[in-house]
């Protein structure tokens, strides 16, 4: 069986102040099954939401797509023309920005723009749109969702926006969605509140889910696979249990030893040095050469990928160990 | 003296609020102003951010404070910084009322007692360079006695951060060193109290352990006393020796770290902690805690929380339950505490 998205040796380039191309995403590769939520989890700036946007086909001009394949149900559609990356956005791959105000229309009620969103892929009366919307509302725990439909945006919180830009995006039932940090700005209880919602609904139809994050204990409790972002590339990916119980690569590593704990109480929390250098200034060769404690000569030659699509590593020197 | 010894052991509180309230008057616009004006509509309403709350803050703790957007955190810090002065109630600082301090006093206190901002961009005026930032204040009040050069070196270095790169601009760096840049700032007027307000909040997790990791050195160093903001509760636990919650406008729980995470006793303290985010391999659940923080504008009778509270009964729609000390330095506010009493 085909699966559904098969991102292969991806490549996103931006225009750089040289006049060379500087690699947002560079030769990412991952695959996801129907039904399966993958965490992509990295620092900002590490290429997240940019990977997300080249598989909607809304990388912003002068960015392009500038190699590699996306296959989504077995079709490449990395250079795809408008006409039928149009006709899969919303209707079979939607995102959930960060901000909700990416999705929604400050001037318009809430009902106005999902029966948009609707009549924008089918053909149905105004009654039944309207009837749709108010069930989608419903659905992400909006209370009376009836009159919630003549509201406008700023009538309502920002955790109960966030439920109606996923809403929207549920409305024609996704095969895929892409959720960027959909929840980075909201508090824990409203945080849990909409993923809650999202495992619901996903379980119960079946979408594959990106979900974007920095947030590893979330990413913990809701994904299938992860996959690891440094610079512009996947570092580390595989199955969410192997991989956060014996990280290989040591920006993984480092990267969960940092999250506080409730063993870390009262000590220091273990940190990774330095900053993430800018694209323009990514060193060559393994880009976290700068950083890495293991790092030798070796690394001044780019780490390929050391195993298969589902799970791999591109580092040297990898842990070994699981962390204790 | 250790860090514990210096917790327990300490007789005056540094801070102390007593019945602190604060309310805002929500700002109406021109026509709402005309509308009041001829009676045509009803005054613009009060918020109500802080009501009657009590917190004492002693000598060299952690006091973690935690909530839903909105409940008045900062409002509770700014207070404790003594940038904005309450609408009700007293803050006492070392002992002494602050609203009776004058003169040298007033200035000591207000050097004292430093805060760090929410958003570090928006703290950092744009066209002052990194040395200026830090020379400005501890200029202003005297408190460089040599070089100024050397000054700001010191406290950048204490920060964290490159002197080498102090003539520069604060937009020239990254967010983990601007957090940097405000915490050098803020040292440099030799505070004995830091309000911390989601200090760390816009940092990833790599540098956010670097930043944690310097405020605990510094306590250490400069025996720092800190009131820490956050809504991040896997931050608060990690950081805080006592944790305070939250809840519209009103502290509803205080207690040591390792209690309150153990033993939570007000209902919403127990679904709150619920969401502490772990790294824990294996697919969960999230569970959703009942409705949203009503409005502070219009804030429900009672308990506030009996809205979303899965034991609210007839009491707690009429009735402010009071505080209690349910076990040694853990306070709870809740009805359900006098029942277990009797
Ligand atoms: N200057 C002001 N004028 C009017 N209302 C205000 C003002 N400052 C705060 N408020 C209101 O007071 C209440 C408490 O605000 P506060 O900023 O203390 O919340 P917070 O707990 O810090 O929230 P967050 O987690 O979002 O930072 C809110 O309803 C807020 O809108
Ligand atoms: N429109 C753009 N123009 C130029 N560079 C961009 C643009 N969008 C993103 N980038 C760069 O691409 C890199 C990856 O960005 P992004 O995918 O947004 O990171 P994140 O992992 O935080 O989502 C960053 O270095 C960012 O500065
Ligand atoms: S390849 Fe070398 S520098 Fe890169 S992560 Fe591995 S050990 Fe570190
Ligand atoms: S006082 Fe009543 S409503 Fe409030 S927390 Fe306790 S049981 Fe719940
Ligand atoms: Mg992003
Ligand atoms: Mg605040």
């Amino acid at each position: 069986m085909t699966a559904l998205l098969e991102v292969r040796n991806l490549v996103t380039e931006f225009p750089g102040e040289a006049g060379n191309g500087l690699r947002a995403v560079d030769d990412v590769s991952f695959r996801l099954g129907r039904g399966e939520v993958l965490g992509l989890v990295g620092e900002s700036g590490s290429g997240k939401s940019v990977t997300g946007f080249s598989i909607m086909g809304l990388v912003d001009w002068p960015g392009r797509v500038a190699g590699g394949q996306i296959l989504f149900d077995g079709e490449d559609i990395a250079r795809a023309d408008e006409e039928t990356r149009r006709s899969l956005r919303g209707r079979r791959i939607a995102m959930v920005f960060q901000d909700p105000m990416m999705t929604l229309n400050p001037v318009l009620r809430i009902g106005t723009q999902m029966t948009e969103a609707l009549h924008a892929h089918e053909r149905m009366s105004a009654t039944a749109a309207r009837e749709r919307a108010r069930d989608a509302l419903g659905l992400v725990g909006i209370p009376s969702p009836e009159e919630r439909l003549d509201a406008y945006p700023h009538q309502f919180s920002g955790g109960m926006r966030q439920r109606v830009a996923i809403a929207i995006a549920l409305l024609h039932r996704p095969d895929l969605i892409i959720a960027d940090e959909p929840t980075t700005a909201l508090d824990v209880t409203i945080q849990a509140q909409i993923i809650s919602e999202f495992q619901k609904l996903t379980e119960d139809q079946g979408t594959a889910v990106i979900w974007i994050t920095h947030d590893l204990a979330i990413v913990s409790g809701l994904a299938d696979r992860i996959a690891v972002m440094y610079g512009g590339r996947i570092v580390e990916t595989g199955n969410i249990e192997d991989v956060l119980v014996a990280p290989k690569h040591p920006y993984t590593h480092g990267l969960i030893r940092s999250v506080p704990s409730q063993n870390s109480r009262g000590h220091r929390l273990a940190q990774i040095p330095g900053v993430t250098p800018s694209l323009a200034r990514m060193p060559e060769g393994c880009a976290f050469r700068t950083r890495c404690e293991r790092a030798t000569d070796a690394c001044t030659a780019r780490p390929g990928r050391f195993g298969d699509v589902l799970a791999y590593h591109r580092c040297f020197h990898p842990h070994e160990e699981a962390l204790v | 003296m250790t860090m514990a010894e210096t917790v327990a052991g300490a007789s005056t509180p540094l801070l102390e609020l007593r019945k602190v309230s604060c309310r805002f008057g929500a700002r109406p616009d021109l026509a709402a102003r005309i509308a009041i004006a001829l009676g045509a509509a009803k005054p613009f309403p009060i918020i109500h951010a802080l009501d009657k709350v009590d917190l004492t803050i002693r000598k060299g703790e952690v006091l973690g404070l935690v909530g839903e957007s909105g409940c008045g955190k900062s409002t509770l810090g700014r207070i404790a910084a003594g940038i904005l002065p309450p609408s009700e109630g007293q803050v006492f600082w070392k002992g002494e009322d602050r609203a009776t301090l004058r003169g040298s006093r007033q200035r000591d206190a207000d050097l004292e007692a430093q805060m760090i901002f929410q958003n570090p961009m928006a703290a950092l005026n744009p066209r002052m360079t990194v040395e200026k930032l830090v020379a400005e204040a501890p200029g202003i009040h005297g408190l460089i006695k040599g070089s100024t050069g050397s000054y700001v070196d010191d406290y950048l270095t204490k920060a964290g951060f490159d002197p080498a790169m102090k003539k520069r601009l604060p937009h020239q760096f990254s967010g983990g060193q601007r957090a940097r840049v405000n915490i050098a700032r803020a040292l440099a007027v030799q505070p004995d109290f830091l309000v911390c307000d989601e200090s760390v909040a816009a940092l990833d997790v790599s540098i956010q352990a670097q930043i944690l990791n310097l405020f605990m050195d510094l306590r250490e160093q400069l025996d720092l006393t800190y009131l820490f903001v956050s809504h991040d509760l896997g931050v608060v636990e990690h950081i805080s020796d006592r944790v305070a919650i939250m809840y519209l406008g009103r502290v509803i729980e205080e207690a040591p770290v390792a209690e309150i995470f153990s033993r939570p006793n007000h209902p919403y303290t127990q679904q709150l902690l619920a969401e502490v985010p772990r790294i824990r391999p294996g697919k969960r659940r999230f569970a959703a805690m009942k409705g949203e923080l009503p409005s502070p504008l219009n804030p429900p009778k009672g308990c506030h929380f009996h809205p979303r509270c899965p034991h609210a009964h007839d009491r707690c729609r009429i009735e402010v339950p009071q505080k209690r000390e349910i076990a040694p330095g853990h306070i709870s506010a809740c009805h359900l505490n006098d029942k277990q009493a009797v």
